[in-house]
Order: structure tokens, then sequence, then C-alpha cells
């Protein structure tokens, strides 16, 4: 026991400093207002933000569930690839992450800009412009372009880890791809959906460089609100850290009942 | 108690079946497989009898596995085809072969039951849920699982986890079960009581079953036929009896039992010649002055006084089995020490006299490979 606490000791420290401090903090903030007295009027302000909170919940919730779809037979065949072509598809989906984040987003920009790539191309064909920078659909285009990998990975993870072995006994059984893959591969991929939708739907949700760079200040998000009361014009810390602590808990709440789900399914077992 | 009238039922109607038609449910034919370059299987033919007990019985790494999987359906041959009944099943996919497979590791579904287990695969058949209820409670009982039904599948020992296995492959009604080492992972006391109770389940479905395994007391106390392998060459196929007393060469009798094998000669039809003695034996069809490999089982050989035999040695260890003495004995002029097992010991150090009676002498053509080395991998 004395053991254990000694050896968790430098991890309790990272908890503290990076973890419990900041927190207080933010609560602190919170429930306080510029003079340092206690108040809830900052977390009421919440009904004037509810929009942009809304709005958020909803494109990132299109964002994670575009991903699911486009990252799920992706992480399918390359759990079923051979060793090489796994290294090969996952060197292919780690690639882009190694360049920075602002520069991957600002050359969408320059993709869907009026004049840009795709409107030039179109225009050559004799159709468009059509609008699509500064649009809802650009900037569920870049979460889902910056977030997929994090929706692929834990699947693949899982996906990898099921025996070849079972494969070939639901064959056996009489399955064939498609019960195979309703009855063997979706269940026991469930973790790693269940952890993908997490690590997806966190940053999309709370995400404020890709909306000002794709949706051009005219589709504001919670994370946009935020940070502008911390660095914008007339900051107020109060607000933003009541703003910041209702996402939190939302999306702590989205998160429980993911894990609900999860727990749910490993324990039912007869589908009748 | 109606469940086994049920089961004596459908057996005896299997079985009617089985005389009716007493043919070959499973033919391979000229069946060759080669894994990068390396010949696994060559041009292998093989019959199996509807309703019988088979077992593949060859040193690990011989093709066992690979011949299940071609009839499985899960492993492509070269060349050759594969014959269910009289119907060529090279093209049928593994999910419509009218067969089932137990696994090697049991390949439980992890995210499933022991119910939904074996239920599998009359669900991927839209059977009604009462009808599956009642096969599953069937098989619980033919395996002796009863009330193990929402028990997790992680949550079982491996003995049982393997009853598991076989209830879910039988639960299809298969016409044949395919068995790769299903034993394997079994403690000894364990195994045993699995073979005894495997053997009643195949005798009392009355399917065919195709048993894998390169234990030979396992092979030779469950099987109606045994093929043994090696190579991926069949060296011999017969009942437990004919292959233990009648092996084909040498490499089966080594490999089906401790022998003593010598090189001789076969002089003439009946007449032998090992370690320097000539003997009367029964094996006929030899070339004159052929060299033969001589195989002797260990509790063929008679010890007499020293004076009485031509074939001499001394005992250098004596080991006491439990039923008979094990004893090893040196005789001049031959590599190997001579084996033998006998009810009465003998003094180490002892010189004796050893005799065999002529059917107990085996001669077979030589074997050219080097038995110790291709059963070490056993
Ligand atoms: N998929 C495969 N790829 C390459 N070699 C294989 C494959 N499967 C089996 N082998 C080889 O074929 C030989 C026979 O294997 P197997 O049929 O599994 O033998 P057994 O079951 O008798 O131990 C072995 O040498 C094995 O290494
Ligand atoms: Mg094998």
């Amino acid at each position: 026991m004395k053991k254990d606490s000694l050896i968790a000791s430098p991890f309790m420290l990272w908890v503290l400093i990076f973890t419990i401090i900041p927190l207080g903090m933010v609560c602190w903030y919170a429930f306080t207002d510029a003079s340092g007295a206690f108040t809830l009027a900052n977390i009421e302000t919440i009904g004037t933000y509810w929009v942009y909170l809304k709005d958020s919940l909803v494109m990132g919730a299109v964002a994670t569930l575009l991903c699911l779809v486009l990252g799920y037979p992706v992480a399918y065949i390359m759990s079923r690839a051979s060793w090489g072509a796994q290294q090969t598809m996952m060197m292919l989906l780690m690639l882009p992450q190694w360049m920075n984040f602002l520069l991957r987003t600002y050359s969408w920009m320059t993709i869907l800009e009026n004049n840009g790539l795709i409107n030039t191309l179109l225009g050559k064909i004799g159709i468009g412009p059509f609008q699509m920078i500064n649009t809802k659909g650009a900037i569920i285009l870049g979460m889902v372009y910056n977030f997929l990998p994090y929706m692929i990975l834990p699947i693949y993870s899982v996906m990898e880890k099921i025996h070849e072995s079972l494969f070939e006994a639901a064959r056996d059984l009489g399955a064939n791809r498609y019960n195979t893959l309703l009855r063997v591969v979706m269940p026991l991929s469930l973790p790693g959906v269940i952890t993908g939708i997490t690590m997806v739907f966190v940053p999309s949700v709370s995400t404020f460089v890709i909306s000002q760079m794709l949706g051009g200040g005219r589709n504001m998000l919670i994370g946009d609100v935020i940070e502008r009361l911390f660095v914008g014009a007339a900051p107020n810390y109060n607000v933003g850290a009541a703003l910041s602590l209702v996402l939190m808990v939302l999306i702590l709440i989205s998160m429980a009942i993911m894990k609900k789900f999860d727990d749910g399914e490993e324990t039912g077992g007869l589908m009748m | 108690m109606s469940l086994i009238k049920n089961f004596s039922a459908a057996s005896a109607a299997l079985l009617g079946g089985c005389v009716l038609m007493s043919e070959n449910i499973i033919s391979l034919k000229n069946i060759s497989v080669s894994f990068d370059g390396e010949v696994v299987l060559d041009k292998l033919n093989l019959d199996i009898k509807d309703g019988a007990f088979v077992t593949l019985l060859g040193p690990s790494g011989c093709g066992k596995t690979t011949t299940l999987r071609i009839i499985g359906g899960f492993q492509e041959p070269d060349s050759g085809d594969v014959f269910f009944g009289s119907e060529r099943i090279n093209d049928l996919p593994a999910h419509k072969r009218k067969l089932n497979t137990v696994f090697q590791r049991y390949a439980l579904f992890p995210h499933l039951n022991v119910y939904e287990n074996i239920a599998f695969g009359m669900r991927i058949q839209k059977k009604s849920e009462s009808e599956i209820r009642a096969k599953v409670d069937e098989m619980l009982k033919l395996v002796s699982l009863e009330g193990f039904e929402k028990r997790r599948t992680s949550t079982l020992s491996g003995g049982q986890q393997q009853r598991v296995a076989i209830a879910r492959a039988l639960a299809n009604d298969p016409r044949v079960l395919l068995l790769d080492e299903p034993l394997g992972a079994l403690d000894l006391k364990l195994r045993q009581e699995m073979q005894v109770e495997l053997k009643r389940i195949q005798s009392r479905l009355g399917i065919t079953f195709v048993y894998v395994t390169h234990d030979q007391e396992e092979a030779l106390s469950m099987s109606d036929t045994i093929v043994v392998m090696n190579h991926g060459v069949i060296q011999q196929i017969g009942s437990p009896i004919d292959i233990y007393n009648e092996p084909e060469n040498g490499f089966v009798a080594d490999f089906i039992g401790e022998s003593n094998i010598v090189d001789g000669i076969m002089h003439a039809d009946c007449d032998v010649e090992f370690c320097n003695t000539r003997f009367e034996c029964v094996d006929t069809g030899f070339a004159k002055d052929e060299e033969v490999d001589v195989v002797i089982r260990p509790e063929d050989i008679v010890v007499v006084p020293k004076e009485e035999s031509g074939l001499r040695g001394t005992v250098t260890s004596v080991t006491f089995k439990g039923v008979h003495y094990e004893m090893y004995v040196d005789v001049p002029g031959e590599e190997e020490e001579w084996i033998i097992q006998s009810t009465v010991a003998q003094e180490e150090g002892k010189e004796i006299g050893m005799t065999v009676d002529p059917e107990n002498i085996h001669i077979m053509k030589k074997y050219t490979g080097d038995y110790a080395s291709d059963i070490e991998f056993a």
C-alpha cells in the first residue's frame, strides 16, 4: 500500500499541477464576479450563449458521425490487411498529421475559397462558383479532416486484436461476410468506436480555430465565444470560465452516456 | 431420460442411414498444397466413410491441420479435388459446407455468453427462438454444461470452453465434425475424460468425426480408422489394431509406439537375419537378400537364459512402469540399446538371451527418412 502510493506520487503531483489547480481556477472565476464575490450570474449568462452551444454540439455530432462512417471501413480494411500494408496505411494516415494543424486548415481555405481551387476547376467546365468557404459545411469538413485519424486509430487497434480464428469460426458456423461483420466484428470493435467517438467529439465541440478559418467568423462556435471572452477586446474571465465549465459538464455527460452504452453491451448477453 | 431416448433414436436413424449408404462422405483426390514453394501435402488421397471416427495422426508440421482446413474450406488446394459425398466442393465456400469445426484454440466469441455462442449458427439460419432454445438445451446436456447458459466464456475453464466449442459446432447438425487437436491444451486427466466423452458423443450422434492429433495413444483409443501422416504423405491407413500390429513401415512403427527397429536382411520368404542371428518370420514377397527394417515391439521380446538364443545382450537399466518393467539391453554390434517390456524384472548387468515369436517380427521396406528426427517434432 505504502509502496503503491510512493510510486503513484509523481502522477499525483502531475495531476495536481495540470488538472486540479487549473480546474480550481476555472471554478473560482466561474463562481465569482470582478470583485471576487460569490455569484451565479456567470453561469446564468449561458442563456445568452445557448445558440452557439447548440450549434457546437450539433456540428460536433455531425462531424463525429461522418468520421465514424468514413473511418470504420478504413479501420476494418487496415486491420485485415497484411502487416506490410498495415504499416503503409498507418504511415499515409499519420503523414498529414505531421504538418502543422493551422497550415493544414489554411490549405483548405485556399481550396474552398470563392476563387479557390475547386471553384476555378468547376469554372473551367462551366459550373459554379459555389459558396463553400464560410459555411457550416466547411467547418464540419475541417473537423472531419483534422480529427478523422482519432476515429480510425482506436477502432483499428481494437479490430486488429480480433483473432483470425474468430473470423473462421463465424464462417464455419455459416456466416457470410455481412453476418460476420454484423455479429462478430461490430460488437467486438465497440470499445474502439466509443473511444473514437470521444476522441473526435470532444475536440470538435470545443474547437475555435477551425470555425474561425473556415467559418469566416459568421458561424461562431462556443469555442470562439470562450476564446473571445479570454483574449478578445473586452475580456471577461468570469463568464469565459463559466462557459468552459458548462461545456465541460456537457461533454462529461455525453461521455458518461457513451460509457453506459459500452458497459451495457458487455454484460447483456441474451438477445431475445 | 427422454433425451437419451431421442439421441438413440436419432443415432439409430443415422446409423440405419449409414448401413444403407456406408459410403464415403468425404474424399480427397490427389490433393497437393505448397506454402512458399515448400510442399506441405503431396498428392494426398483419402476416403472417409460416413459415420466413422477417423484420426489424422502424425508429428507436428506434417500437414494435419492443412488437410482439415481443406476439408473445412479454409484452405484451397493447389491441385486436386475435394468431394462431399458425390459432390465436388472445391468451389463451395466454407460457410456453405455442411460440416463444422472445433478449432484448436476453441475460438469462442468473447462478446457472447455460452448460450449465444452455441446459438450463433442457428441465429444466422434465422431459426425461431423456441427452436434455438430447445437445441441449446439439448447441446448443453450433451456436453454436461447445464446451467452455464449465461456464463461469459472467459470465466470458463479450458475443459468447459472446449465443451462449449463442441456444442457450438454440433448445434448446426453437421454431417461431419472436424476437430483439430481439441484436447491439446488440457491436462492429462481432463484429456482422458474428454476422450471418453467425445467418443460417446460421436457414437450417440452417429456423425463422422475427423480428428487431428499428434498423440498416438489418443488416436489408438478413440479411432475407427487412423491415418498416419508424415511430411505431407500418408504413411498408412488402418484400424488402430492394424496400425499397431501391422505397421507398414518403420516410421509408423516407431511413431505408434516404442519399437526396436534394426537393420535386417531378408534371405528368403520367412527367413530374416538381424543382429547376426537368423530368425523365422511370417513375411513374404521380398527380394532375395533385400535389406529391410525389422520392427519388434518391446512387449513381444521374450527373455530366456542366454544359452537358449543367439540374440544376447546385457541389461543396462530397469525401470518399474506400474504394470510392467521397462528394461534397456545393450546388444553387441547395435548402435541403439534394445528396449524390453516384461512383468518379470531382470538384474542390471546380467547377460540375457532374447527370442521373438515369428508373428511378432515385422519386416518392412527400408524407410529412407530418419525416424528419430522426424518424430522429435511431435
Ligand atoms: N498459412 C501458412 N503459410 C505458410 N506455411 C504454412 C501455413 N500453414 C501451414 N504452413 C506450414 O505447413 C506445414 C504443415 O502445417 P500444418 O498443416 O499446420 O501441420 P500440423 O497440423 O500437422 O502440425 C508446416 O511446415 C507449416 O509451417
Ligand atoms: Mg496442427
